[in-house]
């Protein structure tokens, strides 16, 4: 079966887990933003937790079917529909030939999954259908979804049973919008009273923030302990002899904006990174909003690994009630 | 009076750029599909466009400033 996209919403990929492996050539691992909902979205419609979706920014797309299906849509939180009747985020529904999915306004989150029983079909690239738009790579021709794409989806390994997530397994949400950092390899960089701003300042993601990175702005700017440049390094203060970013890394281009780069980010740079957003709080990343606040809270390794523990706990029991 | 409303959040802006004038004036006629003024989001502009004809009002939503999904930006008359 295929769907049409009838409207494209603002940003629709096709995203599944990422493809792992390249990211010393400066391919990033890519795949879905917000993980957890991307998992749920497939366990809803019972794909493996890696079959191909679609990844959905601020404002969702229209599809049309042409064969009865199994749809689900999991993330943020905006009114689903199906020919005009209403159908419940977290969950799965059976979808007829002919029918249309569409969606409302946006009510919370910033990014919605949609899984299809049997996934996305589209030819993988370099193990993945995830789409990295700027590398022309996976998804459908290397880009995002235009109205009047045709986009095949598989065959589904079983039949198709309509599921409902119990919300109260999901994590609530912490208000205002709190994410763990580990400082890094050049936190020695910023003076002590800087260090200290830093977790105390109100942050503001920025409009400009995407799936390569999420900006912030509205705390103060980056105080440097002095230094003469080393060779290689440019001349700004944020400058470092380039450098290896991890996934979740913070840089701050010119000492001004935080950036914590996100899965489709490059693998390195010549700016200086403060240190890293724990892995356990990358998926929230991808359901904010720009102009949400946000404060950067410091953490230790051990608390990070206990965090990341209790993730994969929510999720496996998640798991076995949709099992 | 129609609403026009935010299709997603991020930044309004009435003007086509800095130095222009706004999309639309009190009593300047709007019909459907006409621009009304702009979204900046993930540096990309989205133009925000009339769904029902009318008579324009006002805009609601401050120029350069931060909207919400479903949040009014103009009014029609």
């Amino acid at each position: 079966m295929a769907f049409e996209v009838i409207k494209p919403g603002l940003s629709t990929t096709i995203q599944d887990l990422g493809r792992p492996g390249y990211f010393h050539l400066g391919i990033p691992e890519g795949g879905a933003m917000d993980r957890a909902a991307f998992r749920i979205a497939n366990m809803l419609v019972g794909n493996d937790e890696g079959a191909a979706g679609l990844e959905t920014t601020f404002m969702a797309p229209e599809l049309k079917f042409d064969a009865d299906t199994l749809v689900a849509v999991a993330g943020a939180d905006m009114p689903v529909k199906v020919d005009g009747a209403p159908r419940e985020v977290w969950t799965s529904f059976l979808v007829k030939a002919g029918q249309t999915l569409s969606f409302g306004f946006l009510k919370s989150g910033a990014r919605a999954y949609i899984a299809f029983a049997g996934g996305i079909d589209t030819p993988a690239a370099l193990g993945s259908r995830s789409t990295y738009p700027i590398g022309a790579l996976g998804g459908f021709e290397g880009r995002a979804v235009k109205a009047g794409d045709v986009v095949p989806v598989g065959k589904p390994s079983g039949a198709l049973v309509e599921r409902a997530l119990d919300k109260a397994l999901l994590a609530s949400l912490p208000k205002p919008v709190e994410l763990r950092v580990l400082t890094g390899l050049y936190w020695h960089r910023l003076t002590e009273a800087c260090q200290e701003r830093f977790f105390a300042d109100e942050w503001t993601v920025a409009p400009e923030a995407d799936r390569m990175g999420y900006r912030f702005r509205g705390g103060h700017p980056m105080e440097f302990v002095p230094r003469e440049q080393p060779f290689g390094a440019g001349s700004d203060p944020s400058n470092i002899v380039d450098g290896c970013y991890s996934y979740g890394s913070i840089q701050v281009p010119g000492g001004q904006e935080p950036i914590v780069l996100h899965r489709d980010a490059v693998s390195g740079g010549g700016y200086f990174t403060l240190g890293a957003v724990i892995s356990a709080d990358m998926d929230l990343i991808g359901q904010l909003q720009p102009n949400t606040k946000v404060r950067f809270v410091n953490v230790t390794m051990d608390e990070a690994l206990k965090v990341r523990a209790e993730r994969k706990d929510r999720l496996a029991r998640i798991r076995a009630s949709l099992g | 009076m129609t609403d026009i409303l935010s299709p997603l959040p991020g930044t309004f802006y009435h003007k086509p750029s800095p130095d222009a004038a706004p999309f639309r004036a009190a009593g300047d006629a709007v019909a459907v599909g006409d621009t009304i003024g702009l979204i900046e989001v993930m540096k990309t502009f989205i133009e925000v466009q009339a769904e029902e004809a009318g008579t324009f009002a006002a805009y609601a939503a401050e120029d350069a400033g931060p909207v919400m999904a479903g949040e009014t930006l103009a009014t029609l008359a």
